[in-house]
């Protein structure tokens, strides 16, 4: 089993090595297909033996001895709770990625397809690893790829777009990695004889407790990297770019896949390391996430460009994840890490859509469109499941994931105040209003454009693809719990842990002990936190 | 006896001696350039493989403590060596490509290589003196090869001025540190080092005479112009092994002569360090000339290998090592894909407009010059990240921190100039007809070999970081004065 790990996460590298020596383009996507299809069929049994009641401890592990001599940095490859669902969501992906691209790339296909294989592998790494080290490796890894599928098969203001994105991101996670290096050094003289380690069991254990000061610090930077990555407002404006230039491929890894990795960083990272940080910074966190969810509702809706449209709703959606998260108890993180996969779903399909409806008309424009529902009843209803599921309907993912997050965040005891959910819950209004209308002036009304009138609706090609992703909307939305189950131990056990090592680490030190700005800074905190309770 | 002991040891720069003056004698008698290529490439083989075996052996005193081997010496060696084996093979496709394939080239390139293994052994400033004049002349000779272009005349006139000037600090320094000790032996000025004012100022001017030879903020003038002139295989000679060379010197010079001052003058390195990157970095963003670029991408680099050496800890100096064979490998590749472009219009196809679309032309080139670019950038998995993660490390466990963020925000301003040629190569449309020819078996063997050490050694660090750290094991440099 733990080979079988392996096995999936380097199947796709491999897959684009063998790329090199393919002839014909039909050879590529070929190849490209059965090595994508191989990857998430093998990680099926990886699901399916993953122990729930065990969720807290990675399971299949593979663990190396030091990479670098004195550092004890391990390449260190495991699944838990917190990383099963979305290991399964990007191998899910990857198929349906391969498919859906399978037309509309034309110029360079062995090279598309083999940075897709290379982003895949580079991202099951992102979410397998359990070491910091290995994890930042995998993490900028993705980058590559991505900034040349963006650069290379984008739309015309293709090379801004993908610079933007790879500087933002990359701003961010030097910046981390100043602090993962420190944060390295001060767990090794604190638990590990003095020999650096970035080993993540051992730096969330209880065991391990950082001071206030350092916290402070830590935090900030692996937050910061994690929030322009997800993006959090105001970190948010590279995505408009990158996600209406890139290919319909590229926007689907990076709306599915990619962004969760802030998300899952911020769980992952900032939750059990810097617990006292993260609950001081909890309100200001769930501050800027909600009002990214108005802001990007508001913004999605006065969008002209259906794609673009799409993407400030991920803004939006990705908020809730976010308030899910600073929440800071289990419903809300369950809420935050369903959510995260339903995002991906949802806004996953969307794209898949919008591209579909790109390759016929090389156009987005709401306005070019308009009564296409009778022209091409089969791809409304998938446009409409889609919609459905990103509105929040009830019976749809969409719905259990908002749904726990609100009433999660309503009854946090670290954001104190329902304020949070109550404009949060506004944006779930908003979302209705911009989605729906969206589709209503592409799909319903009379065809006012001729081009449209004779578009052929969607092949089996493309059903193919949508189908098994309409499949989990509905399962996740009937059937919450069969998803959930998997991280609600692990979810459980770390905010326990983390609110006992929060304690004990007040205990050690107040507030007003320490140093000068650093006291000040943690007042007004709790200050603005306890004022937004009152209120 | 001892003598013939110390020349075993020696060997690497004995062969390679030799073979320059067999060279010299060949060329004098019957200019058969195919013969002086091969005796070259054989005798740099032969060095390598005596360099590398150098690596396991002790660290120990040779020619009455004139030099040293083993240890960081002993690296410094292999690196320079195999870092001329590489220039040596791509020079001679790209300077026949562009009708300089002189003699002239491998012999000074030959003796070149001599004295930047005497400079890297060095352990007596006299040595050190002897190495440094060495090499620098034979640069200023290669730099002006080209003697048919006016910017290669300037290069070398440019160079061999400022050097010169550069080498009167130096000089000027090893005298001040006599006259304060009494000795121009590293590890001897290093006991009787009084902190006094003759001693620092001496100190002062040796390090102006390094900060030049290795191109640091401020004393970086003269390196945009000779990178640009200098036929590019040269450049990354001098980019490359030239730099190596200094850096190990230094290391041996800051570990020994100047041993427990770290605390009192590693902020001098700070500063520099900050100037150069921030500057090196900032300046190569508005190049529109890519061999241009590359010259303030390694003025840049040469920061970040400061940063490890103002952490001034044994975690620095291996981290500094370590940081010179990735940027070596990833530096020689990138110039010799520049020189593969740069061959078919003779020396005029250095612009970053020029290169748009030739990412499709011959994938291979354009592939290798990616992945050499990403690694210079500190992207992983390649070199050098593994390289900057390093030096940044051991800043930051030097308590450095703000050194660290400010070297991680300026190689962002890095990334951005290097992924430009990326956009050009792969993301815009040509407007030049150009055809590309295939390049030699050797030419794309060499890339080839750079390119798989560079993704080698960023996957992989273990086996060398355990053996450069191994130099540092214990207290740092001591040895006992001299009867």
């Amino acid at each position: 089993m733990d080979i079988l790990l392996q096995i999936v996460i380097y199947l796709p590298l491999l897959g684009a090595l063998v790329l090199l020596a393919a002839r014909t383009d039909e050879m590529v996507r070929m190849i490209s297909l059965f090595v994508t299809l191989a990857s998430f069929a093998l990680s099926v049994p990886l699901m399916l033996n993953f122990d729930v009641a065990n969720s807290h401890v990675g399971q299949f592990m593979t663990e190396t001895g030091p990479l670098l001599a004195g550092l004890d940095v391990k390449y260190i490859t495991a699944l838990d709770g917190l990383s099963l669902l979305l290991f399964m969501l990007t191998t899910f992906f990857g198929p349906i990625v391969v498919l859906s691209a399978w037309t509309s790339i034309r110029k360079h296909v062995k090279g598309f397809f083999a940075m897709l294989l290379i982003l895949q592998t580079g991202s099951l790494g992102v979410f397998a690893s359990l070491d910091l080290v290995v994890f930042y490796v995998f993490f900028e890894v993705t980058l590559i790829p991505m900034y040349f599928l963006i650069g290379i098969w984008g739309g015309d203001g293709r090379i801004a777009a993908t610079i933007k994105f790879f500087l933002y991101t990359l701003v961010g996670s030097l910046i981390m990695l100043v602090a993962l290096i420190y944060l390295g050094f001060h767990a090794g003289d604190a638990i590990n004889n003095g020999v650096f380690t970035t080993d993540w069991r051992l730096l969330s254990s209880p065991a391990y407790q950082i001071g206030l000061v350092e916290q402070t610090w830590m935090f900030l930077a692996f937050a910061l990297a994690f929030s322009i990555k997800v993006p959090l407002f105001p970190f948010h404006t590279w995505l408009p770019y990158a996600h209406t230039e890139a290919p319909t491929a590229g926007s689907v890894v990076l709306a599915a896949i990619m962004l969760k990795m802030g998300t899952y960083g911020l769980v992952r990272f900032c939750l059990p390391f810097f617990p006292n940080a993260t609950e001081a910074f909890a309100p200001w966190m769930g501050a800027l996430a909600v009002i990214g969810i108005i802001y990007g509702a508001l913004v999605a809706m006065v969008q002209k460009d259906v794609k673009k449209l799409v993407a400030y709703s991920s803004v939006s959606h990705l908020g809730f994840v976010v308030l899910g998260i600073f929440a800071l108890n289990t419903m809300a993180v369950q809420g935050a890490i369903i959510q995260m996969v339903n995002h991906g779903l949802s806004t996953g399909a969307l794209f898949l859509i919008v591209g579909m409806i790109y390759d016929r008309r090389h156009t987005r424009m709401i306005s070019d469109f308009g009564g296409l529902s009778g022209v091409m009843p089969v791809f409304a209803v998938f446009f409409m499941i889609a919609t459905l599921a990103s509105v929040g309907l009830p019976g749809l993912n969409g719905f259990v994931g908002e749904f726990l997050i609100l009433n999660g965040a309503f009854h946090s005891d670290v954001l104190n105040s329902f304020w949070f959910t109550i404009f949060g819950a506004t944006g779930v209004i908003l979302a209705a209003v911009y989605m729906l209308w969206m589709y209503r002036r592409v799909m319903f009304g009379p065809v006012t454009n001729k081009l449209n009138e004779k578009l052929a609706d969607l092949n089996a090609r493309e059903i193919t693809l949508l189908v098994p992703v309409m499949i989990f909307i509905v399962w996740i939305g009937i059937r919450p719990t069969h998803f959930t189950q998997y991280s609600e131990h692990q979810v459980t056990q770390l905010l326990e842990e983390s609110r006992q090592k929060s304690a004990s680490i007040m205990q050690a030190a107040r507030a007003d002990e320490l140093p000068g700005w650093a006291g000040k800074f943690y007042d007004i905190t709790q200050e603005f936190a306890s004022k937004i309770g009152e209120e | 006896m001892e003598i013939l002991n110390d020349m075993v040891l020696y060997l690497p720069a004995i062969i390679i001696a030799l073979a320059g003056l067999i060279v010299m004698m060949v060329d004098a008698y019957t200019k058969n350039t195919a013969t002086i290529y091969t005796v070259s490439v054989g005798s740099l083989v032969l060095a390598l493989a005596a360099a590398v075996y150098g690596l396991f052996l002790p660290s120990a005193e040779i020619f009455y403590g004139m030099a040293t081997t083993g240890g960081t010496a002993a690296f410094g060696t292999a690196l320079v060596v195999a870092a001329t084996l590489f220039v040596v093979v791509l020079s001679r496709e790209y300077l026949t490509g562009i009708n300089h394939n002189f003699a002239e080239v491998y012999t000074l390139i030959l003796f070149g290589t001599v004295g930047m293994i005497v400079l890297a052994t060095a352990s007596d400033l006299v040595t050190v003196f002897l190495g440094l004049e060495t090499m620098s002349i034979a640069l200023y000779v290669l730099a002006g090869i080209v003697r048919d272009e006016k910017t290669g005349i300037e290069a070398a006139l440019k160079y061999f001025l400022l050097g010169s000037f550069a080498t009167g600090f130096f000089l000027y320094g090893i005298a001040l540190l006599y006259g304060a000790t009494g000795t121009t032996r590293l590890a001897e000025i290093g006991l009787y080092a009084d902190a006094g004012l003759i001693y620092w100022a001496g100190v002062g001017l040796l390090l102006v005479g390094f900060f030049f030879k290795v191109s640091v903020v401020p004393f970086h003038m003269w390196t945009p112009d000779v990178y640009e002139g200098a036929p590019t295989t040269i450049t990354a000679y001098m980019a490359t092994a030239a730099k190596t060379a200094a850096f190990v010197s230094l290391i041996l010079i800051l570990e020994r002569a100047i041993p427990l001052a770290v605390e009192q003058w590693s902020s001098v390195l700070v500063v520099i360090a900050i100037l150069t990157m921030v500057l090196g970095n900032t300046v190569a963003m508005v190049q529109n000339n890519v061999k241009r670029m590359l010259a303030y991408s390694s003025i840049a680099h040469a920061g970040y290998v400061l940063v490890g050496l103002a952490a001034g800890t044994a975690a620095g100096y291996s981290a500094v090592l370590y940081y010179l064979l990735a940027y070596t490998l990833m530096n020689i590749g990138a110039f010799g894909v520049v020189a593969y472009y740069e061959r078919h219009k003779g020396m005029k196809f250095n612009s970053v407009d020029q290169y748009a679309g030739l990412g499709y032309k011959q994938p291979m080139m354009a592939v290798l010059l990616g992945i050499f670019l990403f690694s210079l950038a500190g992207i992983p998995p390649f070199a050098g990240f593994i390289g900057k993660y390093q030096v940044f490390a051991a800043a930051i466990q030097a308590d450095l921190i703000g050194l660290a963020i400010v070297g991680v925000l300026a190689s962002v301003a890095g990334v951005y100039y290097y992924l430009r040629v990326l956009v050009f190569l792969y993301m815009k449309e040509g407007t030049e007809e150009i055809e590309l020819t295939r390049a030699g078996v050797p030419y794309r063997f060499v890339l080839l070999l750079l390119a798989l050490l560079t993704i080698y050694f960023g996957i992989l660090p273990g086996g060398l970081s355990e053996l450069l750290t191994g130099f540092y094991q214990g207290s740092l440099y001591s040895v006992a004065p001299l009867p």
